[in-house]
Parts: structure tokens; C-alpha cells; sequence
């Protein structure tokens, strides 16, 4: 009986709803709009490792972007109703996999942003596919997502490991330190940069006097450190591919020993702003490595991130501004092409060359979708040079975004 | 051979994490027959209390060292009144769950407040150094790590052989029912005894602060390694998970060092070894069959 009433009143309640809520598109009325609405999802890890370099912040990032769109458009715009959903896929593949198709299923999700990890970045790309829904994936570092796995929805911001590879491993080289020791986390993510580096390097004319696969995760690395400096010929730097927590044990324990006294200096594959912060500079100074955006380059970053300052209290990551900027360049192509329809939106993408504060000499590349622009190569300073809270480093040189990233490749079909 | 004798000795500081640890965890299992599957977070707790002592009250390393272990080990004693002992007369799967239900909510509990990015702690000034050990360098610190552990465990040796604690310890852990029987009062010496284990973690954590990531999942990957070494030297044999440890930190080393044409070879050896190990002396290489009761 009791269970019969509750049926009842919940089937009830979502009639209610159903008649307030999702009775036909609000607002303007004569909008080209699929639903009468747009709905930005953001997919990342809200609970695991990934969580302060991108997580919950770039949803405010995403807000940010909807915040500055209204401004500019005001009663211009194609709709009022834009808003943000998240989902927390801890990293898992197949959590991605479900999260991804729920959103665009059942959360009238139009664009899918963000997803770490290469393997679930991979599987919401498919998610994509079978949906014909857009997505924007930002902090998946593999170059399959331009390179097999492309697909005509799908489009790669940001970085990627060719792009890290070839702006640390080249660079490095071609200033002189010829001789490297990388080492390498034994995963998917550590495997493809440690060969990316190794081609990056042999190209530029230096050499690879040895290469080790790490326990992942680990959390001493000192036989690898005792080992570099008796290598023969003796290594010049030291290549780390760790990220993360392995990142940070593998950074302190090369202090301990001592490496850069010894000659070997360091040079990291993939490194956030977040992770200097938790070494401190001074456990990182004199490392380089390639960034893809930082805060404090110039007046139009800092002005960003003054604001996001203010509404996170802390400082972007290139995570946090390639999310905000992905979010504005979608909405800009929806306005411009009238409608959110997904191949609508697609077909004024493809090409488009785009300017803000994430995308410098930036271009929407049509044949595999990879969306270059100005990358930077880093060097961390001390922290005597360090003058506020969080401007952890100097930029070296800007690496044009043309050489940036690799060709187009063959194996992409869109 | 310099080589050689680096990577063992480098291989005993390793191992003194394990011995630290797994003598607490042979400890608390001889006594109390429970698997401290939270033996992991306690470690964990110990690096986090190094770094808030630090951070918050400017207390450096060295009364961490000493605040920190006694702090866990109340804390500890706490858990073994508050949940533990009711769980104790059924069976011992009750009691690896609960604990293993405390590991989650410490962790979580410390990325709620801390977040999951590491935390940084700095090694103390005075052994951020090399030292010279006649044929070669070797960080001050990690010297000091190993000198400190060996010494620890020299000391719990000490304690349990030649005190009436120990002696009262040791009977408690060998034969319960008959120690009860002689009018010692088995149960005043549970709780004090799982504190002490928890107390030995929670030092490894202080330990590990300046030269490991401080982060809330820094014990659930050591605490794997960890319960291989305990099986490996016998489940409650302090002699054993002692020994084991610092030869586990040898394994690791050398296996890391000269076995690096084969990674996957090199990352499952201590696995291999306590396959091995079980295969031969099912009950660990130190550790005494059950006796019928």
C-alpha cells in the first residue's frame, strides 16, 4: 500500500516538473536553438590527482566564459538560458564512457569540455562520435585524439605529448645539453612521452645515453638518481616524464642527491603550475619545460587571472584558461552560426583563426582538428626571484605555434 | 663494487620504511590477531602531522619526530577502544574490513582539507647535506633515516626481550588463553600495544615528510609492499617482518638496479619473492605454523 502512494506521488511530482520546466524552449522565440538552450559539460576528475590542476576551478573557469559572452552580446545573444553541468569520472575510462553519454542523453549537454587521462579522454571521443555532439577535450594528453582516433566532433586544445616533447626535448638540446637519461612512469601516458622525447631529442642532434621504465606509482626513485651520474658518457639531464605525486617524490629525492651539483640537470615533460607550487621553486629551480599558457606573461593573462583570483582564490593553471577559452569559442561559433546544431557549429570551426587570452596566433586546424597556438618554454625560478604568490616562473622563448604542434597526420580521417 | 655497496646501501633505507612499518603491523597482529589494513593512513596521518605542526605552529622536525607518534599512537588506542576491541571476538575479516573502512575516511578526510596535490616539507637544515662514507656520498638525511630506524628496532628487540612488558607481551602474543590463566591481565595490554604500532607508523610518516610527496595517498601504495614483507617474514614474527623489511628494500634496490633491461621483471620481483617464500615456508620465512589449539 505504502509503496503504491509513493509511486504515486513521485510519478506526480514529475509530471509537475515536467509541466513547469520542460514544456518547450524559453526565451526568445524565434531562436534557432535545437532546445531553446545551451548547456556546457564539463568532464574531469573532481576527487583524484587531477583535482587542483583542473577539477572544480574550471567550471568556474566555464562560468567565467558565459559571464564574459553575455557581456558582449547582451540582448544580442542567440539565448539567455546558458548554463554549466559537471561530472566527477575519477579518472576511469569507463566511468568517462557513461558519464559522457548521460550528459548528452539525458542532461541536454551541447558540448562536452575538459577530460584527464588519455585513455578516458579517448573513450568520450567516441562518446562524441556516436552522439554527433561536440567536444572539446583539454587536459588528454595523447596525440591519438588528431591521429586515429580523430573524429569530425572532436577537437584537441591546449597540449598534447608531441607538443611537450618538442618544445622541451628540442629546446633543451639545441642549447647545448646533448646527452639525456629519461625516465619514465610504465604506463600508457609515460610510454608515449618517453618516445616522443627520445625523437624530439635524436632529431635535434643529441643522443640518449639511457632511457628506465619506473614502478608506477612509486615513491623512491633513488636507484634511478644514484644511476644518472655514473652513466657513460655522463648525462647532461636528466628527462622526467613523472607526473603528479611521482612528479613530486622523484623532484625531492633529486635534490637529496644532489644531481644538478653532480652536472645532471632536470627537465620535466609535463608539469602544472600546481606542482611547483606543492615542491616549492626552489626544490624546481633552473628546471625547464614547455607550457602551453602561463598567468603572468603579459597584461591580458594577468587581467584574467586577477579575476580568477577573485572568484577561486588561486591562480590558473593553462588547465583553468584553455577550459575558459574553449567555452567562449564554442559560444562565439554558435552565435556566429545561428544555431547549436553540432555540424552547423563544426563546419565554423574548421579553419577559424582565433585570438584571446588562451589563444595566441591560434588556429582551428580543419584537417585533423587540433587547435594550435604560441606554446612557451618555461624555466622555473628560485624563490628569491619569485616577487608574488604563484609567478613560480620565467618564460624563455615563445614557440611559435606553427611549430608548436606536429603536422597534421596521415592517419587522421575526419 | 662502489656501485654495488650504493645500491645496497641505498636499498637499507628503503627498507627501513618497510621494517618501521611492518614491525608495527607484527606487533599489533600478535597481540590482538588483526590485520591493520589502516596501517597505511596512519603513516600517511604521520607525514600530514609533520607538515601541520610545521606549517600551522612553526614546530620543527625534530619534536615533530617525538609529538607526532605519540599523538597517533593516543589516537590509535582510541580506535582499538572505540571499534576495534568489540570487533575482536568475531571473526577476523570483521576487523580488516573496519580498518580498511578507516583508511578511506582518514584519506578522505585529509583531501577535504588538504586537497590531493602534495604538500611540501622541507629536509631540516642541519642534514639536507652529503656525508662521506669512505667510498662514496651519501645525503645526510638519508643516512640519518637508516641510523635512526636500526636503532628503533635494535630498542622494540630490547623491549620485548629483556622487560617484564615484553615478557608479558610476548607470552600474551604466543599463548593468550594460558598467559590469562597465570593471572596476567591479557586485555590492560591490547590497547596499549595497538597504539605503539600505530605510534611506529605514524614515525615513518614523520620520516618520510622531506624526502617523499606528502599527499593523502602516499600510504596506499606502501602499504601493498608492506603486508608482502609481513608475509614474507612470517605474519607476526617481529624478527621476521624486521628482517624482511630491510631485505625487501634490497630486493627493490638491486632488482631496480640491474635488473632495468627488464621493468616488468624489475617491479614485480618482490612479488616474485614472496610467492616463493610462500611456496616453501607457507608460514613465512620466520614465522611459526599455527600450533593445533
Amino acid at each position: 500500500m505504502r509503496r503504491t502512494a509513493a509511486v504515486a506521488v513521485g510519478a506526480a511530482t514529475a509530471l509537475l516538473i515536467a509541466g513547469c520546466g520542460g514544456g518547450g524552449p524559453q526565451g526568445a522565440s524565434d531562436s534557432k536553438l535545437t532546445d531553446g538552450k545551451i548547456v556546457l559539460g564539463v568532464l574531469n576528475d573532481q576527487s583524484g590527482v587531477y583535482l587542483e590542476l583542473s577539477g572544480r576551478n574550471s567550471v568556474k573557469a566555464v562560468e567565467m566564459a558565459i559571464a564574459d559572452f553575455r557581456a558582449k552580446y547582451g540582448d544580442k545573444a542567440i539565448t539567455q538560458d546558458i548554463s554549466v553541468e559537471s561530472a566527477d569520472h575519477q579518472n576511469k575510462p569507463d566511468v568517462a564512457n557513461s558519464r559522457a553519454a548521460e550528459m548528452y542523453q539525458r542532461r541536454a549537454v551541447d558540448i562536452i569540455l575538459d577530460v584527464p587521462t588519455s585513455s578516458a579522454a579517448l573513450r568520450v571521443a567516441d562518446v562524441a562520435k556516436a552522439e554527433k555532439k561536440l567536444y572539446f577535450n583539454i587536459t588528454g594528453a595523447t596525440t591519438d585524439l588528431t591521429g586515429k582516433a580523430c573524429n569530425r566532433y572532436t577537437f584537441h586544445y591546449a597540449y598534447d605529448t608531441y607538443m611537450l616533447a618538442n618544445g622541451t626535448g628540442r629546446t633543451v638540446t639545441e642549447q647545448g645539453a646533448k646527452n639525456w637519461y629519461i625516465v619514465y612512469p610504465d604506463y600508457a601516458f609515460g610510454q608515449d612521452m618517453e618516445k616522443s622525447f627520445s625523437a624530439a631529442v635524436q632529431e635535434a642532434g643529441g643522443a640518449i645515453v639511457d632511457k628506465d621504465a619506473t614502478p608506477f606509482p612509486n615513491d623512491d626513485f633513488s636507484t634511478f638518481l644514484l644511476k644518472a651520474p655514473t652513466l657513460d658518457p655522463k648525462p647532461d639531464v636528466l628527462g622526467t616524464m613523472q607526473a603528479g605525486a611521482d612528479l613530486v617524490n622523484l623532484v625531492k629525492q633529486y635534490n637529496e642527491f644532489k644531481l644538478r651539483d653532480k652536472g645532471v640537470g632536470l627537465s620535466v615533460g609535463l608539469m602544472f603550475l600546481t606542482d611547483i607550487h606543492s615542491l616549492t621553486p626552489d626544490a624546481l629551480a633552473g628546471t625547464t619545460y614547455t607550457d602551453a599558457w602561463y598567468w603572468n606573461f603579459d597584461d591580458k593573462n594577468r587581467e584574467f587571472a586577477d579575476r580568477f583570483l577573485k572568484e577561486t582564490g588561486t591562480r590558473p593553471t593553462f588547465a583553468h584558461a584553455a577550459n575558459y577559452s574553449a567555452a567562449l569559442q564554442y559560444l562565439e561559433a554558435v552565435q556566429a552560426a545561428g544555431t547549436d546544431d553540432a555540424d552547423a557549429v563544426v563546419e565554423e570551426l574548421e579553419g577559424k583563426t582565433v585570438e584571446d587570452i588562451f589563444l595566441r596566433n591560434g588556429k582551428i586546424r580543419a584537417e585533423d582538428h587540433r587547435v594550435i597556438h604560441d606554446a612557451y618554454l618555461a624555466e622555473v625560478k628560485p624563490a628569491a626571484e619569485v616577487g608574488e604568490p604563484w609567478d613560480y616562473v620565467k618564460i624563455l622563448k615563445t614557440i611559435p605555434a606553427e611549430q608548436a604542434f606536429r603536422a597534421p597526420s596521415d592517419e587522421c580521417k575526419l | 663494487m662502489t656501485g654495488f655497496l650504493l645500491h645496497t646501501f641505498n636499498g637499507l633505507v628503503s627498507g627501513a620504511f618497510y621494517a618501521l612499518l611492518a614491525l608495527g603491523l607484527a606487533v599489533i597482529f600478535g597481540m590482538l590477531r588483526v590485520v591493520n589494513f589502516a596501517h597505511g593512513a596512519f603513516y600517511m596521518l604521520g607525514a600530514f602531522g609533520a607538515y601541520v605542526l610545521l606549517t600551522e605552529a612553526g614546530v620543527p622536525f625534530w619534536a615533530a619526530l617525538v609529538i607526532v607518534p605519540v599523538g597517533l599512537g593516543l589516537l590509535g588506542m582510541v580506535l582499538e577502544r572505540l571499534f576495534i576491541h568489540r570487533l575482536s571476538r568475531l571473526d577476523p575479516l570483521y576487523n580488516f574490513l573496519l580498518t580498511f573502512g578507516v583508511t578511506l575516511i582518514l584519506q578522505d578526510l585529509v583531501k577535504l582539507k588538504y586537497g590531493v596535490q602534495s604538500s611540501p616539507y622541507a629536509t631540516p637544515a642541519e642534514l639536507s647535506g652529503s656525508i662521506n662514507l669512505g667510498l662514496f656520498d651519501f645525503p645526510t638525511y638519508r643516512v640519518f633515516v637508516l641510523g635512526f630506524a636500526i636503532l628503533l628496532c635494535a630498542g622494540v628487540w630490547w623491549l620485548l626481550g629483556h622487560t617484564r612488558i615484553g615478557m608479558v607481551v610476548r607470552a600474551s602474543t604466543e599463548r593468550p588463553e594460558l598467559t590469562g590463566a597465570l593471572g596476567i591481565n591479557v586485555g590492560r595490554w591490547v590497547t596499549p600495544v595497538f597504539g605503539f604500532g600505530i605510534a611506529l607508523a605514524a614515525l615513518a610518516g614523520v620520516l618520510a615528510a622531506p624526502m617523499r610527496a606528502v599527499n593523502p595517498l602516499m600510504g596506499v601504495d606502501l602499504i601493498i609492499v608492506v603486508f608482502a614483507v609481513v608475509v614474507i617474514g612470517g605474519l607476526g614474527s617481529i624478527f621476521g617482518s624486521v628482517a624482511a623489511g630491510f631485505g625487501v628494500g634490497l630486493v627493490q634496490s638491486w632488482g631496480e638496479a640491474y635488473l632495468s633491461d627488464w621493468p616488468v621483471l624489475a617491479q614485480t620481483l618482490v612479488f616474485i619473492v614472496m610467492a616463493a617464500v610462500l611456496l616453501w615456508r607457507p608460514a613465512g620465512l620466520f614465522g611459526r605454523e599455527e600450533a593445533p589449539a
